[in-house]
């Protein structure tokens, strides 16, 4: 096999994460799909690093997980105080500005 | 292994594995998308985070294998969890389209683009890999230590900081002043003096000697049952059990038992 494969897989997930993203109403999938797609995005990377032969593709990884669990952090957060003044964390909910 | 990291092509093992996790992780995402419950995707893909792992591992990423899966699988997918419980496990997506035709065009959107994805892939020339065995010879975490503290210690400092930005704005968030201060016991009870419409304490819940849950109205004298006696949460959730066709049930064929017993019933009054 060659390792070519992980990125076809890599751009799979990426794909089923961006249709999931565009379905999906519920603001913690729609949340999840987008971490399907960093996550995809980090295997791609860690392929690539294997391909190249150096380390820099691992270190862009490591950078995207941080920077993952800083967007979870505010964006869980963004949804709680959602849910706490609509009652809802359906993305179709929120199409007004002011709460 | 490392062995094989160089090669041009992996070994039978490594094909096995990754067309079997492969697969495991394909199914995960999807089910990601088109679980209805947010906890079942939730899990799904919590799977797939540590199928990545494994395949991090397989490419000789050591350090970033070990980090998705206490990271992201310990984590973040928990700190989902968490959301989800707060926000309602109940809470299933309605099926109902909002925009006509949204879920179609979404599905064709993303066919367009897995098919540019996948012939940008096919057409770059990816044929040959050098493979990490030079660049793991002295550990991977160490050449990652290298790197980061070196070449790439601006953008790790820079990450710090959204690291604790990233913080202090989900606080800020999800922080609740209190706009009024909380009445203490003795101002509740002044309260209800004044209002002179329930002075005592409320009633306890339950039969007593039949039924003594929460969740069950006690009986007024006339059998009626009484809201009162149980919680404001349960009775908003409409969760109150009524036993007062119980109790008049039981009461009633235990007369009944007695009568027999003392043979007062006639025939038919009994067989009814």
């Amino acid at each position: 096999m060659n390792p070519v494969n992980y990125l076809y897989l890599s751009a799979l997930l990426f794909t089923i994460g961006a249709t999931g993203v565009l379905i999906r109403r519920n603001a913690i999938v729609v949340f999840m799909c987008i971490e399907l797609m960093l996550n995809a995005c980090n295997l791609a990377f860690v392929v690539f690093s294997r391909m190249h032969g150096n380390l820099d593709g691992q270190i862009i990884a490591f950078f995207t997980m941080v920077v993952a669990a800083a967007e979870v952090v505010v964006g869980l957060a963004i949804i709680v105080s959602l849910f706490r003044s609509r009652h809802s964390a359906s993305v179709d909910d929120a199409s007004l500005m002011k709460l | 292994m490392t062995a094989n990291l160089a090669a041009y092509s992996t070994s039978t093992g490594e094909a096995f594995q990754f067309w079997v996790l492969g697969t495991v992780a394909v199914i995960g995402a999807l089910c990601t998308v088109f679980m209805r419950k947010a906890v079942h995707s939730a899990l799904c893909l919590a799977g797939t985070m540590i199928v990545l792992a494994v395949f991090y591992l397989a490419n000789g990423a050591y350090f970033l294998g070990i980090v998705q899966i206490v990271v992201y699988t310990g984590a973040i997918m928990m700190l989902f969890l968490f959301v989800v419980m707060l926000v309602g496990v109940t809470a299933a997506d309605s099926l109902k389209e909002t925009i006509k035709g949204q879920r179609w065009l979404a599905l064709l959107c993303g066919l367009g683009f897995g098919i540019l994805l996948f012939a940008g892939i096919g057409n770059a020339s990816v044929q040959d890999f050098d493979g990490l065995a030079k660049a793991n010879a002295n550990g991977n975490v160490e050449g990652l230590a290298a790197l980061i503290f070196t070449k790439y210690v601006f953008a790790f400092e820079i990450t710090g900081a959204l690291l604790i930005t990233a913080t202090i704005g989900a606080m800020v968030l999800t922080h609740r002043e209190r706009t009024e201060r909380a009445r203490t016991q003795r101002e509740l009870s002044e309260q209800r003096v004044r209002e002179g419409k329930h002075v005592p304490p409320l009633p306890a819940p339950g039969v007593y000697a039949r039924h003594n849950a929460v969740d069950i109205a006690g009986l007024l004298p006339d059998g009626t049952p009484s809201e009162l006696t149980v919680s404001k949460t349960l009775r908003d959730r409409g969760q109150i059990r009524d036993v007062s066709a119980d109790a008049l049930k039981d009461l009633k064929a235990l007369e009944q038992r007695a009568e027999e017993r003392l043979e007062r019933t006639k025939p038919e009054e009994a067989s009814k």
